[in-house]
């Protein structure tokens, strides 16, 4: 069974997000960017379950500029076999992403599609379940664990309520949550080792998808500051406070 | 008009843009190990004045160890730029695991590679790769320590090999090595320094531990004892004669060091700056302060000129354009300006500074051995008065 990964380069999360000073977007200027932790738990999954001899084959596929090989080098590292890069000057958005994928999917044919559930950056939460949909595939979102049993994937998934198990008939789509498990580093030899493995570089065109552009962003601002706490002198001075400023009771 | 950058307090020349895409990534990948890892052990292993074996082998397998060492004998074949880079994010944590990793890598291994035989080099670069064994290096002894000429440890020539007498000194790694390359002046070539590798089990070969160490806790050091210690023929390195072989693996380490140094200094300078953030004192940051802030501005400034110096000659290195003093120039600068960085930071963390919990005082006093190892402040200095007068100063 080959399994298909699909990752995403985003700010590293330990960087102070900083916004541009005429608020079109966020500063990328001189900023750390890593493998999105999701994404890498996602690699981790398919890693595993080629070290349990159930997957053949791991590819990882990324879409962006050529800066996402550095993504993509570092999933090789960790020990995927190959990759995809799908070249865009831009990060499209999650439609565009899904459609890329899909064409991906349909050539490579993998027996699980996994995916993170969302990336760190902008949040959608959405990719996964557009290319399930667009591919006609079962899809399992939000892994907390993934178990592959002949033509079955038993997926369990952390939901509000505590844990659902879904039973997906393969293929199937799978997006990770943060407890699915936790990603190994890199080896050094592995990182050297993988500038050697194939990376194939392919255009939206290459695809017969054609990128189309739904929403547009208008403005990013940086939060409000956070207004310091107060201390009040007894507990009637608390109950008026949430009775009448707060308005909570 | 050029168009302006934003500034990173903490990269203010961008050095990260200077790294191949390899270097940067080995550097995160070294980073988290170290990070997630070492740095919630080291604490205690201070404390306790305990080095945990276990380390070596967890290095070896992310590919710490000899990471220059070609692919084909287990290293990662990594170039210098990212070696530098590794014990940078080692000795983030604790002067004595990048100790322990540079004495593995550049003292043990490198000779191995660069002197040693085929047979040496299938025997044991590989196992010293992944940290089955651990090795150690004797050069220094009780009585030559800046002079290392006048050794006296001597090799004599039997029958089938040579018998070993004498003592070295400061030797890290030394009570639980596998194997010592040692470092003797052997009568049957001339009384010329030679370089055997001593493998544990040899009679007349003792490792006694050095207790009491106030610096360099996390990582153990002892002695090398020789008695009439049998080394056979086939384990003499046949390709290094007289001081340039010991010299040759010291300029490796010493340019590890150079970057070393600068990953404690960080270390100490990031946790200044976040203390006297956090801590108010007369109703506001000690950061606030013109004197906090020109300490804080020095250790920027030392830091990021030291680390553009290790960079430049760690690529000069990988270029084949470098000289010994480059390196001698690189280890005292960042060596000294690490050791007074901790001592300010330090000083910032005011009484909580005394306290192991905040990590300071413990680089500190680590830097206080690194300043002293591998060349003092002082005799790297007469090398660098000697290449620019023609005049040796030593004695």
């Amino acid at each position: 069974m080959k399994v298909l990964v699909s990752v995403k380069r985003v700010i590293d999360y330990n960087v102070k997000v900083r916004v541009k000073a005429d608020n079109t977007d966020v500063d990328l200027a001189n900023v750390k960017m890593a493998l999105n932790p999701f994404c890498e738990i996602a690699v981790e999954e398919a890693i595993r379950l080629k070290e349990a001899g159930i997957a053949s084959e791991v590819v990882v596929a990324s879409i962006g500029p050529k800066a996402v090989q550095e993504q993509l080098r570092t999933a090789l590292a960790l020990g995927a076999d190959r990759a995809i890069q799908i070249e865009c000057d831009d990060l499209p958005e999650p439609l565009n992403v899904a459609k890329l994928l899909a064409r991906v999917v349909e050539a490579e044919q993998p027996g699980l599609t996994i995916l993170g559930k969302q990336s760190i950056d902008v949040d959608n939460n959405q990719t996964g379940q557009m290319l399930a949909a667009l591919t006609g595939r079962p899809q399992g979102t939000f892994a907390s664990e993934v178990k592959v049993e002949g033509e079955k994937a038993m997926v369990t998934r952390e939901v509000d309520c505590g844990l659902k198990t879904v039973e997906l008939v393969l293929p199937a789509i799978v997006t990770t949550d943060l407890r699915l498990n936790e990603p190994r580093y890199a080896k050094l030899p592995d990182i050297m080792k993988a500038k050697r493995k194939p990376l194939e570089v392919k255009t939206p065109a290459d695809l017969s998808v054609e990128l189309k552009q739904h929403s547009r962003l208008l403005k990013v601002e940086t939060p409000a500051s956070r207004q310091a706490g107060i201390k009040v002198d007894s507990v009637d001075a608390l109950v008026d406070k949430l009775k009448n400023e707060a308005k909570v009771i | 008009m050029s168009h302006s950058s934003s500034f990173n307090w903490d990269d203010p020349l961008l050095l990260d843009q200077q790294l191949t895409e390899d270097e940067r990534q080995i550097s995160e990948a070294a980073r988290a190990y170290c990070q997630n890892e070492l740095q919630p052990r080291v604490l205690s292993a201070y404390r306790e004045e305990r080095f945990d074996r276990n380390i070596m082998s967890e290095m070896g397998e992310m590919g710490l160890l000899g990471a220059t060492v070609a692919e084909e004998y287990g290293g990662a074949g990594l170039n210098h730029v990212a070696y530098g880079l590794i014990a940078r994010e080692v000795e983030r944590v604790d002067s004595g695991y990048r100790s322990a990793m540079s004495v593995q890598s550049s003292l043990v291994m490198f000779p191995i590679e660069s002197y040693g035989s085929e047979e040496q080099k299938q025997k044991f670069l590989p196992k010293l790769a992944t940290g089955e064994i651990v090795g150690c290096f004797g050069l220094t002894e009780p009585d030559h320590g800046s002079d290392p000429g006048s050794m006296i440890t001597r090799a004599k020539k039997v029958d089938g090999g040579y018998l070993l007498t004498g003592q070295k000194m400061w030797i890290t790694n030394s009570p639980i090595a596998d194997i010592a390359v040692v470092w003797a002046k052997s009568e049957a070539h001339e009384g010329k320094i030679r370089g055997f590798i001593v493998e544990r089990g040899t009679e007349g070969f003792s490792t006694p531990k050095i207790e009491g160490k106030l610096s360099l806790r996390a990582s153990i050091t002892g002695e090398i004892v020789l008695d009439e210690a049998f080394v056979p023929e086939e384990n003499l390195l046949p390709n290094a004669s007289g001081l340039s072989g010991p010299f040759g693996c010291l300029n490796k380490a010493r340019y590890g060091i150079a970057w070393g140094t600068l990953g404690a200094a960080e270390f100490c300078w990031h946790a200044a700056r976040q203390y006297t953030l956090d801590r108010k004192q007369f109703g506001r940051p000690l950061a606030a302060n013109q004197l906090v802030q020109l300490k804080l501005a020095n250790m920027q400034t030392e830091i990021t000129l030291g680390l553009q110096a290790a960079l430049q000659v760690g690529r000069l290195m990988d270029s084949g354009n470098w000289a010994p003093e480059m390196v001698s120039l690189i280890k005292r600068n960042n060596c000294g300006k690490a050791l007074e960085i901790a001592r300010i930071a330090r000083d910032m963390h005011g009484g909580n500074g005394i306290s192991d919990e905040f990590g300071v005082m413990r680089h500190m006093v680590n830097l206080e051995s690194v300043n002293t190892y591998e060349g003092t402040h002082d005799v790297h200095a007469l090398i660098l008065g000697r290449a620019q007068t023609g005049l040796q100063a030593f004695c």
